[in-house]
C-alpha cells in the first residue's frame, strides 16, 4: 500500500469519504450527488428503502464499483483514480466484506474460508491457518474448523463470513444486510460479535442494512434516499413560519 | 415500571408464591419490574392496605417489636380468582389509529410544511431510543434484555409505519390538497 497523500486536504481526518458522487445502472440512475463521511474507528450505519442506492455507495466507498462522476477517498488516498489493480489490493489488504448470504466458499472447510484471505496475501500456510484456528473460538465456532460450509447453520455461516472479514485486521469492515438472512436471535448474536470484534480490532464499519434494530448497533446512522445521503443534520424541522 | 393498574395484580401474583412482608414484595418487585423506577415504600403499604380491605389478602400479626414491614401478607381465594382471571385475559390490542405521529404528518401535510422532513427527524429520535435500548441489552441480564425487546420491538413497529408513510408522502399529500 502507498503512503496516505500528504496533499490530500480533502478528507479532513475522515477515513473513508464519498463526495458527491453519481452511478449509473445504464439508464438507472443509482447514486445522484450522494456525500458521505465517515471517521477512523466509527460504526456507521447506512439505512434507506430498497432501491434506494445504499448498497450501491457501499460498493463505491469499497472501490468495487467506480462512480461515474464525483470521487472517494480513504485513508487520505483519492481511490476512485485508482488502477484495478491497485483498489483490488487495497481491498485485499484494508477492507473486510460481509455480505448478506456469506459467500462462502461451500467446498472448503470452515478454516479453510478464514484463512483464505491471509493465503491471498502471501501468509505462510502454518501461520494463516494458526490465525484462522484462533478465530473460532471467538466467534463461538469451536470444533468447526474441519466442517465444510455448506454444513453450517445461517448463522454459523455469518460467523465465519465475519470471521473471515476481519482475520486480515481490516481498516474498514463493509457488512451489507449482514443479518438480512437470519432469524432474530441469530441476527443479534451476529451483530453483538460484529460490533464487539470491530471495536477490538480497531475498525470501522460501514454497515448498510434496511433494519433499524441492526441500525441501532452502530454509533451514528444515515439514511440514503433516491441516491443521495441524508444526515441527521439535515432533518431538523424549521420551526419558524 | 407498570401502570397503576398492574401493580396491586402483580403483588397479588407475588404473594401467590408464598405469604410475604411488605419489605421482600418491595425488593420482588423492584428486582423484576421496577427497571428504573423502584416502587416506593407507601405505595407497597397503601395498596396492600386496599388488597386487605377488599378482601384479597390478609395480613397477619405483626412481629415483636417491628414496624409495619414485619408484617406478613397472604393472598385470599378471592384474591388468587382474581389475579389467574387477569393472568389468563389477554391485553385489548390497541390499534392506534389517531396516533400523534399520524396527526403529527397530516397537519403538516394540510399546512404545507415539509412532511417528510419530519418523518426523518422522527426516525432519527426513533433509532436513537433504540441504540440506547441496545445497549441495555448487550450490557445487561436477560430479564433486561427481554425488557429492551418489547421496546424495540415496538419502536420498529413506529419505523415500519413512518417508512411506509413516507414512501405515500405524495399521494397523501394530494389526498389532504383534495378533500
Amino acid at each position: 500500500m502507498t503512503s496516505p497523500n500528504p496533499l490530500a486536504p480533502r478528507s479532513r481526518g475522515f477515513l473513508v469519504q464519498a463526495r458527491d458522487i453519481y452511478f449509473s445502472f445504464g439508464n438507472t440512475q443509482a447514486l445522484a450527488g450522494a456525500s458521505l463521511s465517515v471517521t477512523g474507528g466509527e460504526i456507521l450505519a447506512v439505512m434507506g428503502p430498497s432501491g434506494s442506492g445504499k448498497s450501491t455507495l457501499l460498493h463505491c466507498l469499497a472501490g468495487i464499483f467506480t462512480p461515474d462522476k464525483g470521487e472517494v477517498w480513504f485513508d487520505g488516498e483519492q481511490i476512485d483514480t485508482l488502477s484495478d489493480s491497485r483498489r483490488t489490493e487495497l481491498r485485499r489488504t484494508a477492507f473486510g466484506f460481509v455480505f448478506q448470504f456469506g459467500q462462502l466458499v461451500p467446498e472448503l472447510t470452515v478454516a479453510d474460508n478464514i484463512a483464505l484471505p491471509l493465503l491471498l496475501n502471501r501468509a505462510r500456510r502454518k501461520a494463516a491457518y494458526a490465525r484462522a484456528n484462533a478465530w473460532l473460538p471467538r466467534l463461538e465456532l469451536d470444533g468447526l474448523g474441519g466442517r465444510r460450509t455448506g454444513e453450517l447453520s445461517g448463522g454459523q455461516a455469518q460467523r465465519v463470513a465475519l470471521a473471515r472479514a476481519l482475520v486480515a485486521k481490516p481498516k474498514v469492515l463493509f457488512a451489507d444486510e449482514p443479518t438480512g438472512s437470519l432469524d432474530t436471535l441469530s441476527g443479534e448474536m451476529v451483530m453483538d460479535l460484529l460490533v464487539g470484534l470491530a471495536r477490538e480490532e480497531g475498525s470501522t464499519v460501514v454497515l448498510v442494512t434496511h433494519d433499524a434494530r441492526v441500525a441501532a448497533y452502530a454509533d451514528r446512522e444515515v439514511m440514503v434516499r433516491d441516491g443521495r445521503v441524508i444526515n441527521r443534520a439535515d432533518v431538523q424541522l424549521e420551526v419558524s413560519h | 415500571m407498570l401502570s397503576a393498574v398492574t401493580v396491586p395484580l402483580t403483588l397479588l401474583g407475588l404473594l401467590e408464591r408464598a405469604p410475604s412482608h411488605g419489605y421482600d414484595l418491595k425488593r420482588d418487585y423492584d428486582k423484576f419490574f421496577g427497571r428504573g423506577k423502584p416502587l416506593p415504600f407507601g405505595q407497597v403499604y397503601a395498596t396492600l392496605g386496599r388488597l386487605a380491605r377488599d378482601g384479597k389478602v390478609t395480613g397477619g400479626e405483626a412481629e415483636p417489636g417491628a414496624g409495619p414491614d414485619r408484617k406478613s401478607y397472604a393472598i385470599t381465594t378471592l384474591g388468587a380468582q382474581e389475579f389467574y382471571s387477569w393472568l389468563a385475559q389477554p391485553i385489548v390490542p390497541e390499534p392506534h389509529l389517531q396516533t400523534v405521529l399520524f396527526s403529527k404528518v397530516v397537519l403538516a401535510l394540510l399546512l404545507g410544511r415539509p412532511a417528510g422532513t419530519y418523518l426523518d427527524s422522527q426516525r432519527a429520535a426513533h433509532v436513537q431510543r433504540m441504540r440506547e435500548l441496545t445497549e441495555i441489552k448487550r450490557n445487561g441480564g436477560l430479564m433486561d434484555a427481554l425488557l429492551a425487546d418489547h421496546g424495540l420491538f415496538h419502536l420498529e413497529a413506529d419505523l415500519r409505519w413512518i417508512d411506509v408513510t413516507s414512501a405515500r408522502l405524495t399521494a397523501l399529500a394530494e389526498m389532504v390538497r383534495d378533500s
